[in-house]
């Protein structure tokens, strides 16, 4: 079966997605990354969706549900690099996935979530992988 | 109200997730060629997506036919979408923001519906859904 | 009209053609728009040759007939390379029109023993050549519609323009009423250019606005919605007292956006965001 791969960047995990997702697929993607975010502690998930060329109300749901449970599981998610037109169709579409934090690229995503966590120091992640 | 400029209607049928995905691609295309722009493309292929999917939930699959339309100069998408699922008891409802009977968000009907220009909806309980979608180039 | 009419004026092709030029030399109106007797004869060779390949004994009562295609696309072909010499519709029109005179005289001469049948075709050709005088006269019609439109476009990508203030800011100022055909340009402009300038921050300013009522606080909403989608933030600016007035009066919430009542000050908060400061120099060097 196919996967999405999920990439360690420190504390924080990314993931690229890099193709349409069929529901089933996205669903692994759900389970993948909650387990992966319990089993490394991860305090940050980062979902780079810029090759999407939509977000539909089930993609919708998956993003909030992996923002809500990661949040339990102590990480805060960032959505980054949505494409203009996918973001226009999803505030007309009623879906302003209210629950996650956004960025421009993954390179603010990661600059957002630092910035979050002031509390611990930001030496350890560079050589962490 | 709709012309048909060419004998260029084509059917999909979905029964597979992954159908959902091979329509909407194939849908873009069609908009791509008629020269709709890119924001009006995606809100296309997004509701094509929720209508595709609920067909997949509510009724095991039906089919998608696809048709080149011209309004005077404007040309447009429309398509169909046709099940032989359990129907819908009440419309009014199902195009309520938020209403599922608890399989989806609630957002399929009537956020597909804000994201086309023209949208007809005719079921009847026992045999089945169609709806009727269509998107102006610049609408 | 009989087949056999349709293949009789087929083969005095050249008969028509003579008939049909040297009437159209003699008319006023072939003034310097033809440069040469030559050219006029070429085209209008072509032209009738396209209409005597087309026209059937079947097609001549029905222009939407799908094998008539071809002539219709020569006669709109021709309009549009005609209107780009200068022609004026009119003498386009009076020129496929012509073209009926000289048909119509050969086609009393073909048929000299049955003056119904002589009576039937005169009508049929000359519903034809009308016809295809119409489709000229729509073709250039749609031109002008184009460029209108296109016009129209361009109006509104220049309604529109998107700013650089400073690096990571961009503005765009909103002149005019917020609709819903227009907020879909601003948001598609002003998202594109966030994504462009990778900017963080996006002003909107609308002392142009001449009113804010629910539905166009709606799409400010929508617009400051999807901007966050991004990753980006916006603040509304140009805020004028009486657009305050009435926001409150209608009961209009837009208290979950950033709003400031002028440039300058959205401006300021930006600045703040990004952690810059903007100081007078001469202060800075005292400081020293």
């Amino acid at each position: 079966m196919e996967r999405i791969p999920i990439l360690k960047m420190g504390k924080f995990l990314l993931v690229t997605i890099q193709v349409d997702l069929y529901d089933r697929l996205a669903l692994t993607l759900e389970e993948d990354l909650i387990q992966m975010v319990h089993k490394t502690g991860a305090r940050g998930v980062l979902i780079d969706i810029s090759a999407l060329s939509i977000v539909d109300s089930f993609m919708g749901k998956i993003i909030g549900n992996i923002a809500a449970m990661s949040s339990i599981l102590d990480a805060e998610t960032v959505v980054v690099g949505m494409q203009p037109a996918v973001a226009i169709t999803l505030i007309e579409l009623g879906l302003p996935l209210s629950g996650v934090h956004t960025a421009l690229n993954v390179e603010r995503g990661m600059a957002l979530l630092a910035a979050r966590m002031p509390e611990e120091t930001d030496s350890e992640d560079v050589d962490d992988d | 109200m709709w012309t048909t400029t060419n004998q260029n209607k084509e059917q999909l049928s979905i029964l597979h997730d992954r159908d959902v995905i091979i329509c909407r691609n194939r849908i873009k295309e069609v908009a791509v060629k008629i020269g709709m722009g890119i924001v009006n493309q995606t809100k296309l292929i997004t509701a094509v997506s929720e209508l595709a999917r609920n067909m997949l939930i509510y009724a095991g699959g039906g089919n998608v036919i696809v048709e080149v339309v011209a309004r005077g100069r404007e040309q447009g998408v429309k398509i169909v979408f046709e099940d032989k699922g359990p129907g819908i008891q009440d419309i009014a409802k199902a195009m309520q923001d938020g209403f599922t009977t608890g399989k989806s968000m609630g957002m399929g009907l009537p956020g597909a519906k804000r994201l086309v220009s023209e949208f007809n909806i005719e079921s009847t309980v026992g045999k089945g859904t169609t709806i009727k979608i269509v998107k102006w180039k610049n609408g | 009209m009989t087949r056999n009419i349709v293949t009789a004026l087929q083969e005095n092709q050249d008969r028509i053609l003579d008939q049909w030029v040297n009437q159209r030399e003699l008319s006023e109106d072939f003034g310097g728009n033809f440069n040469s007797f030559d050219d006029l004869k070429a085209q209008s060779s072509e032209l009738l040759t396209a209409v005597l390949e087309n026209m059937t004994a079947e097609n001549i009562t029905d222009l939407y007939a799908s094998d008539l295609e071809p002539l219709i696309e020569y006669v709109s072909g021709l309009t549009l390379s005609r209107a780009k010499q200068g022609f004026s519709p009119r003498e386009t029109a009076t020129y496929i029109f012509s073209l009926k005179d000289a048909l119509l005289k050969v086609l009393g001469e073909l048929i000299t023993e049955d003056p119904k049948e002589l009576y039937r075709s005169t009508l049929e050709i000359s519903k034809f050549i009308d016809n295809i005088g119409i489709v000229s006269f729509e073709t250039f019609i749609r031109g002008r519609e184009e460029v209108i439109l296109g016009q129209a476009d361009e109006m509104a990508e220049l309604s529109t323009p998107v700013i650089k203030v400073w690096e990571g800011i961009i503005a765009m100022p909103i002149i005019g009423t917020l609709d819903s055909a227009r907020t879909q340009v601003v948001m598609e402009n002003l998202l594109q250019g966030i994504v462009e300038t990778e900017s963080s921050i996006a002003i909107l300013d609308i002392s142009g606005v001449p009113a804010v009522d629910s539905l166009v606080a709606q799409h400010l909403i929508k617009t400051v919605n999807a901007i966050r989608l991004l990753g980006a933030d916006c603040v509304i600016s140009g805020i004028r007292p009486e657009i305050a007035q009435t926001v409150v009066h209608l009961g209009i919430d837009l208290s979950k956006m950033v709003t400031k009542a002028t440039l300058a000050s959205a401006l300021r908060y930006a600045y703040g965001i990004l952690q810059l400061e903007v100081r007078k120099a001469g202060k800075e060097k005292s400081n020293l």
